[in-house]
């Protein structure tokens, strides 16, 4: 999987209730998220995301709650992708879970600028700045995780298992 | 070379002799938890498995705690949701409004988390069941939902930090003080991905309810779980509680451990964390006159009944600070009965105080006690981040009970000891 996209860039420990406040947590309807996705880190962001576009982020980005809602709401604002220092150990889980691509490199974080286009290859692991020529190299998934994100997310991996 | 408790309980879930950090394994699990607000997620993901049955009807507990009572119409909505898959799929532990509790209080209390079980919730503070010498670790609603099918969930077996806790704690200081102190320390991402066990003479003459404030907030320094071994205060605990066999895991001597940490509690003060993060931690004595518009006593941090006891001792025939909203939220329906027939509800009450029936509510900025703009409270829960109890321009200070409730007297903040 390939993507461009134009970056926002966030700061270190951007929280659970940062991606998405509590107060909305009484929805799962992705679109309903999307639309407080991230605001109170940034209130203008729901407005100027746009489909295909990058988050980049310091380190230990969602930490914080257990809320699945925090990558859904980041893929129902239609972010491609979400590359990070490195990334709390349950948001990571679910956001390959859900098949929210994730990438974890902090060079490419110290690097990419807010508004800079970035082109990211999933398995290769290899993020471009289009802006700068720079690339960097992510920490390639795991082996068994990239089973997971081959079909699409953890229970299209179950279903697979539990009917075979 | 040898293993650590958790290295060993994941182990044993994975009929495997020996396991070491960094490895992969498909593990058994004992119990699988949801709440209101993870669970509806979960069964919509379930549900795409057209499957008809979970794989143990015993195995899941389903508690409606953070939005419950419903506070509105799309709460209602997901607690409904909750409610009618626990009926329709047999699942003997959900909890409904009058039985149940903040989870993380009321799994241990009714018995059904044991030492060397090993345990996945989707919420992050499942951690807290690591008290009691389980494996506890939260994941998401998508975890959930495979665990239900299959009983099983995926673990990268973690490095261990140990935390070795000597001296004997003053009198107002406690397991709240001990978490907030190593997070202070290490950062809240300080231990990301890692085991948390906590040891030492300050622990073991640690009480069970201020073991599990310790254990509950692992994930604030970032970690996968938090353990303590189990040893007698432990078995006193689960006597009368737990019915399935359950096993007591020591880590080996030749245990290898990415960090080990020493602290003294002997001279520790009572801690106080400030906003925005859990690691802004400074001794009470900083913080005093602090002014403050509400102060919250509960949470799955500090709802049991030895916190209540605690603000109860303080607040006894004084009344709250004029114009201060102090609100007490029992952790569960057993724990408010206690807290009724030994008096603290009255004490609470003719002081000045809220007491609510269990639930998260303010600890998640959910209902009974969200800030407006510009308001500040000090809470005995576990998170301070920006918005957490409503207005992102509002700021949340955490603290054990006693100071909350000392601070909820002079409407600042304010060591116990000056009250
Ligand atoms: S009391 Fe707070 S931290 Fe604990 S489970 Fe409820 S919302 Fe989460």
């Amino acid at each position: 999987m390939k993507f461009t996209g134009k970056v926002h860039k966030f700061g270190a420990n951007i929280d659970t209730d940062a991606i998405i406040p509590a107060r909305y947590l009484n929805t799962v309807d992705p679109s309903e998220l999307a639309r407080h996705c991230m605001e109170d880190a940034d209130q203008e962001f729901p407005n100027k995301v746009k489909p295909g576009d990058i988050i980049v982020a310091d380190k230990n980005f969602g930490c914080g709650s257990s809320r699945e809602h925090a990558p859904i709401a980041i893929k129902g604002a239609g972010i491609s992708c979400v590359i990070a220092d490195s990334f709390a150990r349950i948001f990571y889980r679910n956001a390959i879970n859900i098949g929210l691509p994730i990438l974890e490199s902090p060079e490419a974080a110290a690097a990419i600028q807010e508004g800079d286009t970035v082109e990211v290859d999933l398995e290769s692991g290899k993020i471009k700045n289009l802006r700068s020529g720079e690339e960097y190299q992510a920490t390639p998934f795991p082996e068994f995780m990239q089973g997971i994100i081959s079909q699409g997310g953890l229970i299209n991996y179950v279903k697979e298992k539990t009917e075979s | 070379m040898g293993m650590t408790i958790s290295q060993k309980i994941l182990a044993a879930h994975a009929d495997r002799k020996h396991v070491e950090a960094g490895e992969l394994l498909n593990c058994r699990l004992d119990v699988i938890l949801g709440n209101d607000v993870t669970a509806p997620v979960a069964i919509a993901e379930f549900s795409r498995l057209g499957l008809g049955r979970v794989f143990d009807q015993e195995s899941i507990v389903l508690v409606p705690d953070h939005f419950a009572p419903n506070k509105d119409i799309k709460s209602a909505e997901q607690c409904k949701i909750m409610r009618e898959f626990a009926r329709d799929y047999g699942i003997k532990y959900y909890f409904e409004i009058g039985q149940m509790g903040i989870e993380h209080c009321l799994l241990p209390e009714q018995g059904l988390v044991g030492p060397g079980d090993l345990i996945i919730g989707a919420d992050s503070h499942t951690c807290t069941y690591g008290a009691l010498g389980a494996f506890a670790t939260g994941v998401g609603s998508t975890d959930m939902a495979a665990a239900m099918a299959t009983g099983e969930a995926w673990f990268k077996v973690p490095e261990s930090i140990k935390l070795v806790y000597h001296g004997h704690a003053s009198r107002w200081v406690g397991g709240k003080d001990f978490i907030l102190h190593a997070i202070g320390d290490i950062g809240v991402d300080g231990a990301r991905y890692m085991s948390m066990e906590f040891t030492g003479e300050a622990i073991r003459n640690l009480s069970m309810d201020n073991r599990f404030s310790m254990a509950n907030m692992a994930i604030e320094a970032g970690g996968k779980n938090g353990i303590i071994a189990a040893d007698e205060i432990t078995l006193a605990y689960i006597k009368d509680r737990v019915r399935r066999p359950y096993t007591i895991y020591q880590s080996d001597p030749d245990a290898v451990y990415a960090r080990v940490i020493e602290y003294d509690v002997t001279d520790l003060e009572p801690v106080v964390a400030f906003p925005h993060l859990p690691e802004n931690t400074h001794p009470v004595s900083q913080a005093a006159g602090i002014t403050l518009d509400q102060v919250v006593i509960g949470s799955c941090t500090n709802g049991r009944i030895e916190d209540l006891q605690a603000a109860a001792e303080i607040l006894k025939g004084r009344r709250v600070y004029p114009g201060l909203r102090l609100i007490i939220l029992p952790g569960t329906q057993e724990i408010y009965l206690e807290a009724m027939q030994r008096g603290f509800i009255e004490t609470f009450i003719r002081a000045g105080a809220a007491v609510s029936t269990p639930t998260c509510g303010p600890c998640l900025g959910g209902h009974m006690g969200i800030l407006a703009k510009g308001e500040r409270a000090l809470a005995t829960t576990n998170r301070n981040f920006v918005g957490r109890m409503g207005h992102p321009e509002s700021e949340v200070y955490l603290s054990n009970p006693a100071v909350a409730a000392a601070s909820a007297l002079t409407g600042q903040i304010t060591p116990p000891w000056e009250v």
